[in-house]
């Protein structure tokens, strides 16, 4: 008879929990973005009550990890379960935060007309952002370092954009003073989205840990 | 922590036909403390006992390779066993105070050793009894008979007595396994001040005692040292897959 069942079923309902809220943060990250572009206030708000299911979920699982430190002693692998778990929800809760930040500025451009041309490019940044957030997840119940390891490397596309945005968008606020409050905005936007996808890689990094014991900074 | 105290080079110890013990290469480092851990039957305790040739005492007991205490082979012909056993001591699993007094116990070495003198005798049951951690608790009884106190404290005496006669190596068979968590929690501590001034290893089946008190832990199975090294690595990251399935606890 295999010994530790019902430690080993622990486990794997912290992992399956750890993997819907990702899901749930996946879609806040995907809904934020389509609400901003779309000016859509109704998808904005639902962005922002997601969140709180998104922040019980942390409760929820960190307790239970917690509860498993104490009563079961992990040790090594079982260990690093437990830990990297934590780690991946207090990134994933930040992830939801983000998502927040970006409903929130969308609610205050909500009329604006966004003439710039390079608005375009915000849905492509939210897109590789959603991207690393769901291979990070799958990386992680796959137990996939090289997953893992590629969907870091996606972290430099976001920060080119970002960089090419802040330039577009600090050229355009100085051409055209009216543009300024819209520019200001946009400049959060872009800056929480690559903060979306920074904690991406950090999750990377935690399964890279997980599975192997040893620590990597890939950011 | 300085070189080898001691050094097991290709040790194997046959009980008649049955290999007990396969090629056991290891260096303890001074003033460590080694844990050794592993199921029922792994070896660890008939290792711990080739370490002051306590095996000695067993019919049919064969050893191949060698064991080495400051670089000299502690299985040479020319060596003096008894003054083996002073300076590698024992503390064993059930505490086995001598049915005398608590002062007679601790004192009883140093008197088999020729010291007669009362005030060096004093000075020697104190001394040790304040290094096991166990000096004021007894200072207004100490010619109370030893198998009047409690277990934790019995095993302190145990362990005074073996200080008295300044050993270098301490070897612990499962110290605390006959003990309530608080005298064990009191041991533990000691083990941590002994390390100072000696060098220690201890065979535990308790993982977690194992993870709390040593410097380098060594894992036993079926008569072959699996792995060993820096206890913070073996119960994170230890890279024998037979190691990590017995500390996470999976078998069969």
């Amino acid at each position: 008879m295999a010994t530790r069942q019902a430690f080993d079923r622990a486990l794997a309902e912290v992992q399956r929990d750890i993997l819907r809220m990702g899901a749930l943060v996946e879609q806040s990250v995907y809904e934020s973005v389509q609400a901003l572009t779309n000016q859509d206030s109704v998808l904005a708000a639902q962005v922002i009550i997601n969140d709180e299911r998104v922040d019980e979920f942390f409760r929820e699982i960190e307790d239970k990890c917690i509860e498993l430190i104490a009563t079961q002693q992990p040790m090594a692998k079982d260990l690093r379960v437990v830990v990297t778990g934590i780690k991946i929800l207090m990134n994933l809760e930040r992830m939801s935060d983000y998502a927040v930040d970006i409903a929130q500025a969308t609610m205050c451009l909500i009329g604006e007309s966004f003439d710039d041309p390079a608005m375009a490019e915000i849905p492509r940044m939210g897109k590789i952002a959603q991207r690393m957030l769901k291979e990070a997840l799958d990386a992680y119940v796959e137990g996939d370092v090289e997953k893992a390891r590629a969907m870091c490397a996606l972290d430099d596309q976001v920060d080119y954009i970002f960089d090419h945005l802040f330039r577009q968008f600090t050229a355009s606020m100085q051409k055209k003073p009216a543009f300024v409050p819209q520019g200001a905005y946009l400049l959060y936007v872009i800056r929480y989205l690559e903060r979306i996808a920074d904690h991406a890689t950090n999750v990377g990094e935690a399964v890279i840990y997980l599975v192997t014991g040893e620590r990597r900074e890939l950011n | 922590m300085s070189g080898s105290k001691m050094g097991i080079r290709n040790l194997s110890l046959y009980y008649h036909d049955m290999q007990a013990l396969k090629d056991i290469n290891f260096d303890i480092a001074e003033h460590s403390i080694s844990a050794l851990i592993g199921p029922s039957g792994c070896g660890k305790t008939t290792f711990l006992r080739t370490l002051n040739r306590m095996n000695d005492l067993i019919d049919g007991v064969r050893i191949e390779g060698c064991v080495e205490l400051d670089g000299r082979d502690i299985y040479a012909p020319d060596v003096d066993v008894v003054s083996l056993r002073k300076s590698v001591g024992m503390v064993f699993q059930r505490p086995n105070p001598f049915p005398m007094s608590i002062y007679d116990n601790v004192a009883y070495g140093p008197r088999v050793h020729g010291i007669k003198k009362k005030t060096r005798l004093d000075e020697i049951v104190e001394a040790s009894l304040r290094a096991a951690a166990l000096w004021k608790e007894v200072r207004d009884r100490l010619f109370t008979p030893a198998t009047g106190l409690s277990g934790g404290q019995q095993q302190r005496v145990c362990i005074a007595r073996l200080l008295a006669v300044e050993p270098e190596v301490v070897l612990m068979d499962e110290p605390t396994s006959a003990l309530d968590p608080i005298s064990t929690m009191k041991i533990e501590e000691l083990i941590r001040e002994l390390k100072h001034r000696y060098t220690i290893v201890i065979v535990t089946h308790n993982m977690q005692q194992a993870a709390r008190v040593s410097d380098i832990t060594a894992f036993f199975l079926n008569g072959e040292m699996v792995e060993a090294g820096g206890t913070e690595f073996i119960f994170t990251k230890p890279g024998d897959q037979r190691t990590e399935d017995y500390i996470t606890g999976r078998f069969g």
